[in-house]
């Protein structure tokens, strides 16, 4: 027992030093996500995603310049204490620390927000997150990037508004918010009391208590109401649990539309037939036909060093989005590398840099294979979201098929919504606002 | 043969009845405080500050809090969770609506809060028992997190209903570096101990012995079962409300209603059932246990597979942690059920006679 | 105030109450052999829900399957009354309850290890939809699984009823539950006793997983089904048999009604902590639950 101990040891120091040694030019990222639990199907597939491009990135263009990613994964289990306790263990990982954080849980998210701006190491939460941190005057560490829930909102109201004939045919429509009775749940509830007030529909707020696996009484209600659409906003087993209680009360699911916690492949399969025609927002699409994905099929899996043990999962919502998450990140480590030393290994303050002034245009997205498979997107100081971009598909039974275009959200309306609440929670801190002009 | 009372003669009542009666244990009591108080925050790096010590001390307590109910008293409450929870979120309001209180008064002011809801929810103690007292407690969890996230008071009206919690400052002193914030959790938890164990060899806790061994001949011999159980209730949540608000400011700094669920209240429950129901000492011991397993076998996963280089896939890794942390806890419930304080217990029995056989 | 919407809600809690009761019957079979409160059963019922549907996607016979996976908890049972609890015996009930939690975590994890973490659909050959001459009819949407679950619980019941009062091992059973020194005394052999309690036990479980991983799918959060037998037990009991059937149809009609008739008064999501009241005021009256056992202190 005390020799296996001391060689435990010994080869966890060599290991350790050895790490030390090689470690000249790599970018580290840590992969901070959760593959126990309720909610593994969706942090392993990001998780894989995610791990898989930067392989890709390595194998196929030997890094960024010459810099390649390393990254260790921690445990989260979805849980605050663990999130910030692998954050810490990580965040000065040689050589130059981390580069930047997907917390992958709102919870975590706002945990960090202090901590990271402390330590200089962005927070990206892609999707999730602290909405109002899409003001980057107040939060100069956090991004969440692309499209945030007030925007994914308003869009989806613009679907809706698509789907009546017109903004000014949503007068009088009834909505249901059907929303998981969390933080996350409830970040929606203001946005769609001002949409709802802006175009005179009426909208009914229904929880539904953590987890979420019973959900007939809410279902009753909602056959009561009788609305033209429910929102879903659901996570983990509440999603499928609710298509099967819309089905045993009747309501149609092509009337229910996701957002896009609620619009992956694990919400679905579960509720079997209940689901078909199901709606969901998304603001990356599923798929392995895509160029991107086809290079990791060339890359990574011929060579057998795939993230994913059911390759099967490759090309999943999921999947795609870790995927979506590491091509911001490299692009911004890229950008940074633009400015500060080409081939040289980026630290947390410079990926920030590299962040506010990503720049993913068409032309880009081209090259890099991802055409339709995510936005063009254009951060800049003041805003940390850059994209605001949704688009719709539908599951069919078998898979999810998009069925609109980009949809924008509308940023007249979210803007000052972020503003104000950003502006808030400067004075409750004493943060004084960037001045963006002032800074390149 | 190192560790006797031998030679150590009491003159004085105060000699006689203090916490530590051996010359040996007060050392050793001294040697940690100095250790924790002056070496820990000068030489520990700010991992182990921020993300273990920290949360170790503030588990800690909350443990304490829960062993003077279920260890002491005798009532099983499976409610922890939601007195952190009041803790948390009384503190923010303090704060926010009274900042002329100061941070002190404020954690003191959130704690009777959570010693308030703890008498509301302990009443039923009065009729019930045993397990049907936790799970009704499970009530309380469950009500308390709900009035949190519906009532919009106490986050502010935040929409999101998840609260950042304001700086912490003492007459000017800002406790914002991780080792100020250790130290400030670690002066509140050691006072907050050492009253609990006074407490708990006073005649308050040999009547919350008395009810949790025979509470029928506790009644008999004139113990008053209501205010006894009640004090229980509202010293217990008055300790987890406090680690509440501490595991709010000190350690995570923004809470919602979410970090506060049935699972951290079985965690604190495993912690005093493996350190020791019934001690003071073990709330510790268990803190330490539980904080620490989780993180010390991913690390050790982490190094057996860089050394051996064998990839595997995360989910065996982390899911095999998950079976090895249950496992441990069988294990530990099979071989010492007293828990790890009981165990410190022996090797101090076994300390007496060292190095001699007998 | 519609009438009929009424009595929508009312059956809808009802047939929702008996599937919490059939995750209350393992419980209580646990409790009423051995006085363990068994927290795993939980995740007992995911194992099993998980492993049936993973032999199915492997094209595996669905009767096939169902046996395989019979077999593996009466294994899963045995092993575990062999291996955590009678190291355990004599323990105050703490411990045993904490123990069952560690096993908790094991079974949760070892379930994912061997069948990975992806949610699976459980399509039983019962479509979940309202039936529809009950529709047209009265304006009812009922749906026909849940019937159907609660024909499954009528016959485990009076299975099980039937087990225990007619057999000679049901009478076994009963007579360790009364008092295990007695028994061991008629010759009554306890370790068995107990390996077959576990292993009913685990049945219960597969059949709880069978109806509700079809109803909400099988996925992690079948776990978290325990949460919502344990009002079931304290209403009805943790020894009977039939406090789980009456404390699962109490609990679930007043937790739809109220959500339905009440959430709304007070912002919704109330089912969450409702049915631990009303289990809590039952107990103010009846310290024991509806069916439960006295507890009869001795000074």
């Amino acid at each position: 027992m005390k020799r296996t101990t001391l060689a435990l040891a010994l080869a966890a120091a060599a290991s350790f030093s050895a790490g030390a040694l090689a470690q000249a030019k790599e970018q580290f990222v840590p992969a901070n996500f959760y593959w126990v639990g309720p909610y593994a199907p969706g942090g392993s597939g990001i998780a894989g995603g995610m791990i898989d491009y930067f392989k890709l990135v390595n194998a196929r263009d030997g890094g960024i310049n010459g810099v390649k990613f390393t990254w260790e994964k921690c445990e989260t289990e979805y849980n605050n204490a663990r999130g910030v306790e692998c954050y810490e263990r990580t965040k000065k990982h040689p050589p130059t620390g981390a580069s930047l954080i997907h917390p992958l849980s709102t919870g975590i998210t706002y945990s960090l927000i202090e901590k990271g701006t402390a330590d200089k190491i962005p927070i990206v939460s892609v999707g999730y997150g602290r909405t109002d941190a899409a003001d980057g005057r107040v939060f100069p560490y956090v991004f969440p990037m692309i499209t945030t829930y007030w925007s994914q909102n308003t869009a989806k109201i613009k679907y809706m508004g698509q789907l009546a004939g017109g903004m000014d045919k949503l007068q009088g429509k009834k909505i249901v918010n059907l929303y998981h009775d969390s933080a996350y749940g409830k970040e929606t509830i203001p946005v769609l009391d001002a949409q709802a007030k802006m175009y005179g529909f009426q909208v009914t707020h229904i929880a539904v208590p953590h987890p979420g696996n019973e959900q007939q009484a809410q279902w009753l209600q909602v056959r009561q109401i009788k609305p033209d659409w429910v929102i879903l906003r659901g996570w983990g087993v509440m999603n499928p649990t609710a298509l099967k209680s819309a089905q045993r009360a009747g309501y149609p699911r092509e009337k229910i539309i996701g957002v896009w916690w609620s619009g992956a492949e694990e919400d679905v399969i579960p509720a079997g037939d209940a689901a078909k025609g199901y709606i969901a927002a998304g603001f990356n699409v599923s798929g392995s036909n895509y160029p991107v994905v086809r290079e990791i099929q060339k890359y990574v899996y011929a060579k057998g060093q795939g993230e994913m043990e059911d390759k099967s999962r490759v090309g999943s919502i999921y999947y795609n989005r870790g995927v979506v998450f590491a091509i911001l990140s490299a692009e911004a480590v890229r950008t940074a590398q633009n400015r500060f030393g080409k081939g040289q290994p980026m630290t947390g303050e410079q990926v920030r840099w590299g962040l506010e002034n990503l720049v993913i245009d068409d032309a880009r997205l081209k090259q890099l294979g991802a055409v339709g498979f995510m936005q063009s997107l254009k951060m800049s100081c003041a805003d940390h979201e850059g994209g605001g971009q949704v688009k719709f598909q539908q599951w069919d039974g078998k898979q999810w098929k998009v069925i609109t275009d980009w949809i924008s959200s509308d940023q007249k309306l979210v803007r000052p919504m972020i503003e104000a609440s950003a502006a808030q929670y400067a004075k409750e801190k004493g943060i004084t606002l960037r001045d963006c002009s002032k800074e390149k | 043969m190192l560790y006797r009372e031998a030679g150590q003669f009491k003159s004085t009542y105060g000699e006689d009845q203090q916490i530590f009666p051996i010359r040996q244990d007060r050392v050793a009591i001294a040697m940690l405080l100095v250790v924790a108080f002056v070496v820990i925050p000068l030489f520990a790096n700010q991992y182990w500050l921020s993300a273990i010590l920290t949360p170790f001390l503030i588990f800690a307590l909350a443990a304490l809090g829960l062993n003077i109910l279920t260890g002491y008293a005798g009532q099983l409450s499976l409610g922890t969770a939601a007195f952190m929870a009041v803790g948390a979120f009384m503190t923010y309001n303090f704060v926010l609506r009274m900042p002329w209180l100061g941070i002190l008064p404020s954690f003191i002011l959130a704690g009777l809060c959570a010693a308030a809801v703890g008498i509301v929810f302990g009443l039923p103690s009065l009729r019930i028992k045993g397990f049907y007292l936790a799970v009704a407690t499970l009530a309380c969890q469950f009500f308390v997190l709900w009035a949190i996230q519906r009532i919009g008071w106490f986050t502010n009206n935040s929409p999101s209903g998840v609260i950042t919690a304001q700086a912490v400052g003492i007459l000017g002193y800002a406790f914002d570096t991780p080792a100020r914030k250790y130290l400030l959790t670690l002066a509140i938890v050691t006072v907050m101990a050492l009253l609990a164990k006074n407490l708990m060899r006073s005649e308050t806790g040999r009547a919350f012995m008395a009810v949790r061994d025979m509470d029928v001949a506790a009644s008999v011999i004139g113990i008053p079962m209501m205010k006894t159980k009640l004090l229980a209730f509202a010293i217990s949540s008055f300790y987890c409300g406090v680690a509440g608000a501490l595991y709010a400011y000190t350690y995570l700094g923004t809470v919602e209603p979410e970090a506060f669920t049935l699972d951290l209240s079985f965690r604190i429950l495993f912690m005093i059932i493996i350190g020791g129901v019934g001690s003071i000492l073990g709330s510790f011991l268990g803190a330490g246990f539980i904080i620490l397993m989780p993180i010390l076998l991913s690390v050790v996963f982490g190094a057996v597979s860089h050394a051996t280089g064998v990839q595997v896939s995360h989910a065996v890794l982390s899911n095999l942690e998950l079976m090895i942390f249950g496992g441990l806890i069988i294990f530990f419930l099979i071989v010492e059920p007293h828990g790890l304080a009981r165990l410190w217990q022996i090797a101090k029995e076994k300390l007496r006679l060292w190095p001699f056989p007998h | 105030m519609n009438v009929a919407f009424f009595f929508e809600v009312l059956i809808g809690g009802l047939l929702s109450g008996v599937m919490y009761s059939l995750v209350a019957l393992g419980f209580v079979l646990i409790y009423k052999a051995s006085g363990v409160f068994n927290f795993a059963q939980g995740a007992m019922v995911f194992f099993a829900a998980l492993t049936f549907v993973s032999l199915l996607e492997r094209g595996v016979n669905f009767w096939l399957a169902l046996l395989i996976t019979l077999a593996v908890m009466v294994l899963l049972g045995i092993s575990i009354e062999k291996v955590v609890l009678r190291p355990l015996v004599n323990q105050p009930q703490i411990t045993l309850f904490m123990a069952t939690i560690g096993l908790t975590f094991v079974l949760e994890g070892l379930s994912q290890l061997l069948w990975g973490s992806q949610p699976h659909g459980l399509d039983l050959g019962i479509k979940d939809v309202p039936m529809e001459w009950l529709a047209d009819s009265t304006g009812m949407f009922i749906s026909q699984f849940d019937l159907f679950a609660s024909g499954i619980a009528a016959v485990l019941v009076a299975t099980l009823s039937l087990f225990f009062q007619y057999t000679r091992i049901g009478r076994a059973l009963r007579a360790v539950a009364d008092d295990h020194q007695a028994a061991q005394a008629v010759g009554i052999p306890l370790k068995h006793i107990w390996a077959i309690v576990w292993a009913v036990a685990g049945f219960v479980a597969l059949v709880a997983g069978l109806m509700w991983g079809a109803r909400n799918g099988v996925q992690f959060a079948l776990t978290f089904i325990a949460l919502k037998a344990l009002p079931v037990l304290i209403l009805g009991g943790f020894e009977s048999v039939l406090g789980a059937i009456v404390g699962g149809l109490i609990i679930g009609a007043s937790e739809k009604l109220a959500e339905v008739y009440i959430g709304p008064m007070v912002g919704g999501g109330i089912e969450s902590w409702f049915a631990y009241v009303i289990a809590l005021l039952f107990l103010l009256v009846r310290p024991q639950g509806l069916f439960g056992e006295k507890i009869i202190d001795r000074v």
